[in-house]
């Protein structure tokens, strides 16, 4: 495996706005190996999804670039599947033909009988297929993201980008759904870049996290490697010191060196 | 975002609401009657005093009474020729013996037919061009530009404007041996299709420019392309502004309708009403308030089965259903 299986090197970016250039990201270099979980956290308006949306495809750099495998980024596609905040699933579809259409688009070359199997493969791997042929509006917020992400990775993705993916879930739920998470994890071995708000998600789930600083022109702080071993459980990890250091870590990046409070004067718009 | 509603809460509370539910519109309806006929008998005509409720309901039993009239004698006409043909054949076998058509006057129930044949052929007409239209400037924010002023300003046209326009127009391009259809309802319809095809349009175009954000991200991400975006994605997400928009024309459809009969003598409602006018018999008025309440109930039914065909066809169930 090459080392730098993703990497973003020297990206800025700019969105021309009505009071002219706004610079919402400046000097972004960051590498990540295959199989690597990276979360990034910083506060509201810190560009976070920007960096999501460079890597996704869905923006272009104004200056440097993405490269994956050794080619770069030019447009969205599925081999850098995203995971949306609030599901993005087709209202008009069931849970099953959601995954369906995103199979059934990717690969295109396959059987039909063997991309029906790849559905319920995925919608079983998330523990979905009770509710099959449910539609989204019928189904529970929590469910909604476990489609979600069994639609991202049913395109077997080279990356997957989660964009807070928990954000909108109660604590109960959101637990539940990290568990499914590193469960999922500990058998594909994704590489993943998760936005997230949350120090302890952060922590329980990632390799590394990189902490950016506040926008405008919002960089990488500080990176901020997790060697905690896995399968972790997050009960025992309540007690471990070395957990709670890590932890206080990124309390006191976000907190001490990059309060947002101290910073307001700054307009930062762009999430 | 769970919409299931317990189904013994609807039961258990229905019956008093439902009660109410019924008692409540059939006073307005009987209160109305009232008040129409106390006013109608204050206003005096060069036709007598102005039909209310009960002269209008004997109207429409004469109305009923003549088609059921003009009916038997069309079967008498036809009972007539068949025997005669039968006594030609038995003289000679060779004889050559047609039937001729029946051409009495069309009655009231002929000319409802009439008019909603001719309504769903221009509301068909204006669906096939407004929506594909529609798609095409919701998708194009440079097109979009580029159209809205039209649009805006054919919108408010009236049928009656149009409709000598189109009368010269088809008279002119409509010209065949032996024609498919009348020219008046070809008439009829291209003003129909002319009025009613915006209120889609604008709809479908507004749905389409206000998609969800993420979903667009999602068929980016899938590389869904042209048609199948459009498919998938674009038609789904705008079903529901396209039929409020389908409704919305459907109702303009059914009013200019009336108008562009009135004028183009295509023989529906809009012509019951104009020959009843010229006629100015002492029942005309009486017949045409007949017409007046049809008219209405016909465009109250056309809405309620629009609203009936999106609760089946759309996956939005928490529409816009008034």
């Amino acid at each position: 495996m090459s080392k730098h299986y993703l990497e973003l090197s020297g990206v800025d970016m700019r969105f021309s706005t009505d009071k002219g250039e706004f610079e919402a990201l400046k000097n972004i270099n960051l590498r990540l190996k295959k199989g690597e979980f990276v979360s990034l956290i910083g506060h509201s308006g810190c560009g976070k999804s920007t960096v999501l949306n460079l890597v996704a495809g869905l923006y272009t750099a104004s200056t440097g670039g993405v490269i994956l495998e050794g080619r770069e980024v030019d447009g969205p596609g599925p081999e850098r599947a995203v995971v949306f905040q609030n599901h993005a699933l087709l209202p008009w579809l069931t849970v099953e033909q959601n995954i369906a259409l995103a199979v059934d688009n990717t690969f295109t070359r396959h059987g039909k009988a063997e991309r029906r199997e790849r559905v319920a493969h995925f919608l079983a791997l998330v523990h979905m297929n009770h509710a099959a042929h449910k539609l989204p509006g019928e189904i529970s917020g929590g469910m909604k993201q476990r489609v979600g992400i069994a639609r991202a990775l049913a395109v077997d993705p080279k990356v997957l980008l989660m964009d807070e993916p928990f954000g909108a879930l109660d604590a109960l739920t959101r637990a539940h759904l990290q568990d499914s998470l590193m469960e999922i994890q500990a058998e594909l071995g994704n590489t993943v870049i998760m936005i997230t708000h949350d120090v302890d998600e952060a922590v329980l789930l990632s390799d590394r996290i990189v902490m950016m600083t506040n926008g405008p022109s919002a960089t990488i702080g500080e990176i901020l490697d997790i060697p905690l071993q896995r399968p972790r459980n997050r009960v025992l990890l309540s007690d471990d010191t070395h957990y709670h250091q890590l932890r206080r870590r990124v309390l006191s990046f976000l907190y001490e060196g990059h309060n947002k409070v101290s910073q307001l004067g700054g307009k930062a718009n762009v999430a | 975002m769970m919409n299931i509603i317990p189904l013994s809460r609807l039961s258990g509370l229905a019956s008093p609401r439902r009660l109410s539910r019924a008692l409540i519109p059939m006073l307005g309806i009987t209160g109305f009657l009232l008040i129409w006929h106390l006013l109608a008998a204050q206003v005096t005509t060069s036709l007598g005093t102005l039909p209310g409720p009960v002269q209008t309901g004997q109207q429409l039993v004469n109305l009923v009474q003549e088609h059921q009239a003009e009916r038997s004698r069309e079967r008498a006409f036809y009972d007539r020729q068949i025997a005669r043909n039968l006594t030609i054949k038995a003289e000679n076998p060779d004889a050559q013996v047609r039937i001729r058509a029946f051409t009495g006057r069309p009655t009231f129930f002929d000319q409802i037919l009439t008019s909603l044949k001719t309504v769903a052929a221009g509301f068909l007409l204006a669906m096939v061009i407004a929506i594909p239209a529609g798609i095409a400037l919701g998708l194009n924010k440079n097109l979009y530009q580029a159209m809205n002023p039209v649009v805006q300003l054919l919108k408010p046209v009236s049928p009656l404007a149009w409709l000598p326009l189109v009368t010269i127009v088809v008279s002119a391009l409509y010209v065949t041996p032996e024609p498919l259809v009348s020219k008046s309802f070809l008439i009829s319809l291209v003003t129909v299709t002319l009025c009613s095809l915006w209120p889609t349009l604008i709809n479908t175009a507004v749905g389409v420019a206000g998609m969800d954000k993420d979903l667009v991200n999602v068929s980016k991400m899938l590389r869904l392309r042209g048609l199948t975006h459009v498919r998938q994605i674009v038609l789904p997400s705008a079903i529901p502004m396209i039929f409020t928009g389908l409704r919305l024309s459907l109702g303009v459809a059914w009013m200019v309708l009336i108008a562009a009969e009135m004028l183009a003598q295509n023989p529906g409602l809009g012509k019951f009403v104009w020959d009843e006018f010229q006629n100015g018999s002492s029942d005309s008025m009486a017949r045409i308030m007949v017409a007046v309440v049809v008219i209405g109930l016909i465009g109250y039914l056309l809405d309620r089965l629009m609203l009936a065909l999106q609760q089946q066809l759309s996956w939005d169930k928490t529409g816009n259903h008034r």
